[in-house]
């Protein structure tokens, strides 16, 4: 038993528990709280560590050997996005510090965000194909309830679409389970990576890869299963948006490219074609709604699904290269749009609205805050040194090196409108003066605290901080993404560590 | 027997997206209720339907015999069943709050979340996203 694997798990399901028991203690319940992440971070760096060193690791649990027990597994791949996970889960409860209601906390907030944890961890170590369906369960469940949390008309209609969509996708991926294992007679993801090949009839598993098509884009919000996204993310308060941005769809996404470079690889031509049509109108429908957008939360929605796009770009061009390019994506947009999300808190503390038209004057009044914006939007844009930059260049070359031109094209004409966008919000939250129409509502907003500021700056710092570095010092990520690359796109090495014999 | 159990899951479904596609909230809980149930019973098929012997493995042999019914996909069944009883059981205190809140259960008047640029919210409850950190 290896409790490396274990500990992302137990710690924050434990923290989860103990937190309830301060139900008048708001202040133990936020240090509490932060078990969670922390434990995340520091397996997901052991594991980066060990994982590199002595290959991919896999443990059995209950101790029933591998095919028939459940296996926890961690490659590169999903010890870096265990890491990702523990810094946005980590800005994102220490920015909640600085504005959450103590209501909200009495509530249970924090147990619910650790509880989500346990099933954001679990999904990443999983290597069972049922067991990753519960994990997506018990992180569901939690994010419904932290999305409804608080009441409101707009945040329980948010919720009846979210739950109600994930719902459907839930019976999807549970029917795809079953009809794997009718087909197989396997759940274990290894296992399932040797026996789909013998299978002798590669029609119906590739009608079971669509099933999980259906499902994994329902939650990574690929198009055209998007609508549920920008129609509820707006509506939670903001450090669960932070926190679902960077964590959900990533969740998704992750699972998108663990089934379809384990299981589903033998009819690449016909499934991959089909998530690149999806990553091409994915990109261009998020970024054509984000145009229409004049609210800040909701326009950052509609990027959300754009950049999903990139991502199954990654995924659909299929060479090492084009999977290190998807990899350095998501760590890029995990870091960048978290941090944007934060910025938007703020401006609404300040401005006392999210709405585009009814701010200005900002870069005058908070010009930090610009700042922060500006580096963050420009490395969502793609500009030239920052992460978003390095990512987007890697995926561009990757389409160029496989002759995929179109699907580039549409990548960087989307890179463009994203810009537009970006320029949109800072023109009017920036750069402008403050229009004359709106409401004198700013003298009216209590002044926030100095600690309350510290607490919601600090953890936006940190973000576009590393979402800087990884721009200028770019080499050791794209060799730890290359190197991860490599083991999806051939995973005789997984099958080995997971099953203990040559295939 | 699995032949009647599978025309009875594809009308299953087939009821259960009809639903879906309707416009009250009362037949989106029936519809999710019947889709997830559809699943679970999918899953419970595919093991194979059959009352001959007990799903043991004889010493000796390392697979199951013919006759018997895999016991697996049961067992992941019966998981399921207790998610979906318990996501549809909140969905439905959802439900009910989101009545109450809009007063009336037509999906249609619960567009509030996809308005262009609606005004910040009237009800004052939801704004806690943005005035919270004056709070405590």
């Amino acid at each position: 038993m290896n409790l490396l694997l274990v500990t992302p798990i137990i710690v924050p399901m434990l923290a989860a528990i103990a937190a309830l028991a301060f139900r008048e203690q708001p202040s133990v319940r936020r240090i509490i709280s932060l078990a969670g992440p922390l434990s995340m971070l520091a397996a997901g760096f052991a594991l980066l560590v060990i994982v590199d060193r002595d290959g991919i690791q896999s443990t059995n649990l209950g101790d029933w050997p591998a095919p028939f027990g459940i296996v926890l597994v961690a490659d590169l791949f999903s010890s870096f996005m265990l890491l990702m996970a523990g810094i946005v889960s980590l800005a994102a409860l220490v920015f909640s510090f600085g504005t959450l209601r103590s209501r909200n906390i009495r509530f249970g907030h924090y147990s619910v965000v650790n509880l989500m944890l346990v099933g954001v961890s679990g999904a990443f170590l999983t290597g069972d194909m049922f067991n990753l369906f519960v994990w997506f369960e018990l992180m569901l469940i939690s994010s419904f309830v932290l999305l409804a949390l608080g009441g409101g008309r707009r945040r329980i209609e948010g919720s009846v679409k979210y739950v109600a969509i994930n719902l459907l996708s839930s019976a999807f991926f549970l029917a795809g389970a079953g009809l794997l294992y009718a087909t197989t007679g396997t759940l274990n993801m290894a296992d399932l990576s040797v026996k789909i090949a013998e299978v002798d009839n590669q029609g119906l598993v590739t009608t079971i890869a669509m099933f999980f098509v259906i499902s994994f884009g329902l939650k990574s919000a690929a198009f055209p299963l998007f609508f549920w996204l920008p129609a509820s993310y707006h509506t939670p308060s903001i450090d669960v948006t932070a926190l679902f941005s960077g964590l959900l769809t990533k969740v998704g996404v992750y699972a998108l490219i663990r089934t379809f470079t384990l299981i589903f690889a033998n009819d690449v031509d016909f499934t991959h074609t089909l998530i690149m049509v999806l990553a091409g109108f994915t990109m261009v429908v998020g970024v054509v709604g984000a145009v229409a957008q004049y609210d800040y939360r909701r326009l950052l929605s509609f990027h959300i699904v754009s950049q999903i796009g990139y991502m199954l770009m990654g995924l659909s061009i299929f060479t090492p290269a084009a999977l290190a390019g998807a990899i350095l994506f998501i760590a890029h947009n995990i870091l960048v749009k978290t941090s944007l999300f934060l910025v938007g808190g703020l401006l609404a503390r300040f401005s006392g609205t999210e709405s585009l038209n009814r701010m200005g004057d900002m870069y005058r009044r908070k010009p930090v805050i610009a700042g922060l914006f500006a580096v963050a939007a420009l490395s969502l844009a793609g500009i030239p040194p920052s992460s978003g930059f390095i990512s987007k260049l890697a995926l561009v070359r990757a389409g160029i090196e496989d002759e995929a031109y179109v699907i580039t094209g549409i990548s960087l004409f989307v890179s463009l409108l994203t810009l537009y966008s970006m320029t949109k919000i800072w023109n009017s939250v920036f750069w402008r003066p403050m229009p004359e129409t709106a409401p004198g509502a700013v003298a009216e907003l209590p002044p926030v605290r100095r600690l309350n500021l510290l607490l919601m700056l600090s953890p936006i710092l940190f973000l576009v901080g590393l979402s800087a570095i990884f721009g200028f010092v770019a080499q050791p990520v794209f060799e730890i993404a290359t190197d991860a690359a490599e083991s999806l796109i051939d995973p005789s090495a997984y099958v080995q560590a997971v099953l203990g014999e040559t295939p | 027997m699995e032949i009647v159990l599978i025309f009875l899951v594809g009308g299953m479904f087939s009821a259960g997206i009809y639903l879906l596609l309707q416009r009250r909230l009362a037949q989106l809980i029936v519809g999710l209720g019947l889709l997830t149930n559809a699943t679970n019973l999918l899953v419970f098929t595919v093991a194979r339907l059959s009352r001959e012997g007990a799903p043991l493995i004889e010493s000796g042999a390392n697979q199951l015999e013919e006759t018997a019914s895999d016991p697996t996909p049961q067992a992941l069944v019966l998981t399921a069943i207790v998610i979906g009883f318990g996501v549809l059981a909140f969905f439905i205190t959802l439900a009910y709050r989101a009545y109450r809140q809009v007063g009336s259960d037509d999906l249609e008047q619960m567009v509030s979340t996809d308005l262009l640029d609606a005004d910040d919210d009237p009800d004052s409850d939801s704004q806690d996203g943005l005035l919270e950190g004056a709070a405590d």
